[in-house]
């Protein structure tokens, strides 16, 4: 899919970023604090931590939808501004956030349409992703006719719309139920593996986070830091699959991501999601 | 009745829905209706066994006789303050959304119209009639468009300045991630968020159409509408008729809300949910 062309440039290049949020009386909050952070091409990175942490101040960040206080963010060689005007990544955020006014079609249709695609192209490219987040059926309806995880399926896909090479997504699954969330998961895996786009996926599930990606970014709260950095090694997107949640290394990564949540203290219970 | 028969012979045909919709048209428009025809027949009872002279309190069937007998009257009245009222229904919305837009793109025109606008909130807007009428000639009915119109301005102004503030914020981080102009943003997420605003304006702005343009009739200019009507039918003691032209006054205003409350239903389908 992709013609690596240049191997050295990362999808994402985060460099000693700082952000301070300025409270109204002087008071203020340090929300990240030197955090360095790369992502290559075609890579799944999550970032995980307690509430307070900064992971969805980073991705903000890196989607150029706020600015550090200091450091520097590039975006495939760009700078995060550069690279949200040209539209490089895609993004989908906890709220499904769709536009109660158009149909699932014209909501995946809105990122092409503002961006000057002709109608055809647009008919095309929204029945394409329609299908592949499994929504055939249901092109012509509102929002509001749909269950909270096809409005989820639709944020996706409209994120995926110009085929980004990067996608950024802040707890899309967050408010889903726990079956649901697993099905959006595999969905989420099998996407990933068509489209070969880079991930930054933030999350506060500990298994959601080992069974989609590459490494997991374990943050710390107040300040914002990463504390750790774990390469999950369970194989290609591609082969990952259902039974991925049965295996030995999934445990496995899942205590060890556990443990450095909670400051290396061994824990008992394994496999077993606390939240 | 006769209504309630047709949906029942149409209902079977249709989906189900319409055959809930009907019956729940009948539960909803009944009661009302019953309630209705109680109330005149209360009221004619007590004019008639009281025996109360038709200039203090005409009984609802002299009413009804002289309604029938001036129809054609009543209708030409209305359709005098019903067009006053449209043409100031319109310009007042227009004036109000443009503004409203205005103020909302426009931080520092926004503070500056703040105070003006509330202070013509708060001038009786009929009591300018007078003015008005000498500024564009007692024969034009520009003044009493104008009425309706300024009254009609401040609900608008202030429902769609307030639709235009209710932009979820993921919608407008989704907009700057697609790098969206101000314009693209405003059309494709502001506007349709304000949308079901405007018309909830234009729903309680459109009585008060037919109301400003009916009273401003009372302060002079030409002779032909409702209100006009009202006064001269009460000062030639034709109580019987000027009650025919209220009745009239009734249905129209009603008629507005009516149409209006439609059209606010009808564009708050999709209305954004909290």
């Amino acid at each position: 899919m992709t013609t690596a062309a240049t191997p050295v440039q990362h999808a994402v290049e985060v460099n000693d970023i700082s952000r301070v949020f300025t409270g109204r009386k002087g008071a203020s909050v340090t929300a990240l604090d030197a955090v360095n952070l790369t992502v290559a091409p075609g890579e799944f990175v999550s970032l995980i931590g307690p509430s307070g942490c900064g992971k969805s101040t980073l991705l903000r960040l890196i989607a150029d939808l706020d600015t550090p206080t200091s450091g520097s963010i590039e975006v495939f060689g760009k700078t995060a501004r550069q690279a949200r005007i040209d539209q490089d990544y895609g993004i989908a955020f906890q709220q499904a956030g769709l536009l109660p006014w158009r149909t699932v079609a014209g909501n995946i249709e809105l990122p092409l349409e503002l961006h000057g695609a002709d109608k055809a192209a647009r008919r095309e490219r929204a029945a394409e992703l329609i299908e592949l987040v499994g929504l055939t059926d249901f092109a012509a309806h509102y929002p509001d006719q749909l269950s909270g995880g096809m409005q989820q399926r639709v944020a996706i896909a409209r994120s995926l719309a110009e085929s980004p090479s990067l996608l950024l997504m802040d707890e899309p699954f967050g408010a889903l139920d726990e079956m649901t969330r697993e099905r959006m998961q595999n969905e989420l895996v099998r996407i990933c593996a068509e489209t070969g786009a880079a991930v930054v996926f933030v999350t506060h599930s500990i298994p959601e986070a080992v069974f989609l990606s590459n490494r997991v970014v374990v943050m710390s709260p107040r300040p914002g830091r990463i504390r750790d950095v774990l390469s999950v090694n369970l194989g290609r997107m591609s082969d990952r699959g259902e039974n991925l949640r049965e295996e030995e290394g999934f445990f496995h990564s899942v205590s060890r991501v556990r443990e450095l949540l909670h400051g290396a203290a061994p824990t008992g219970a394994r496999g077993v999601e606390t939240r | 009745m006769s209504a309630g028969a047709s949906t029942r012979v149409v209902a079977p045909s249709g989906p189900a829905r319409s055959g809930a919709a009907g019956s729940g048209l009948a539960r909803t428009v009944l009661p009302p209706v019953l309630l209705g025809a109680a109330a005149i027949l209360l009221w004619q009872g007590f004019v008639t066994v009281l025996a109360v002279e038709p200039f203090i309190l005409p009984g609802p069937f002299l009413i009804g006789e002289e309604f029938a007998g001036n129809l054609q009257n009543v209708l030409a009245g209305s359709i005098v303050t019903g067009r006053n009222a449209l043409i100031g229904l319109v310009l007042g919305a227009i004036v109000g959304v443009l503004l409203a837009i205005l103020s909302a793109l426009v931080r520092v025109l926004d503070e500056m119209a703040a105070p003006i606008v509330a202070a013509v909130a708060v001038v009786p807007i009929v009591a300018l009639a007078p003015v008005l009428y000498t500024m564009f000639g007692a024969n034009a009915e520009t003044a009493r468009q104008l009425v309706a119109a300024l009254a009609v301005f401040v609900p608008v102004y202030f429902n769609t300045l307030k639709g235009l503030r209710m932009v979820r914020p993921v919608h407008r981080d989704l907009m700057r991630s697609y790098a969206a102009s101000s314009w693209q943003a405003t059309r494709t997420v502001t506007l349709p968020t304000a949308v079901p605003f405007v018309f909830t304006g234009l729903r309680i702005a459109a009585s008060l159409a037919v109301i400003s343009a009916l009273i401003a009739e009372y302060f002079g200019g030409p002779v032909g509408g409702l209100g006009k009507s009202i006064t001269s039918a009460a000062s030639s003691s034709n109580y019987g008729l000027a009650w025919a032209y209220v009745l009239g006054s009734i249905i129209l205003g009603l008629l507005f809300y009516c149409a209006a409350l439609g059209l606010e239903k009808l564009v708050s389908r999709r209305a954004p949910t909290a």
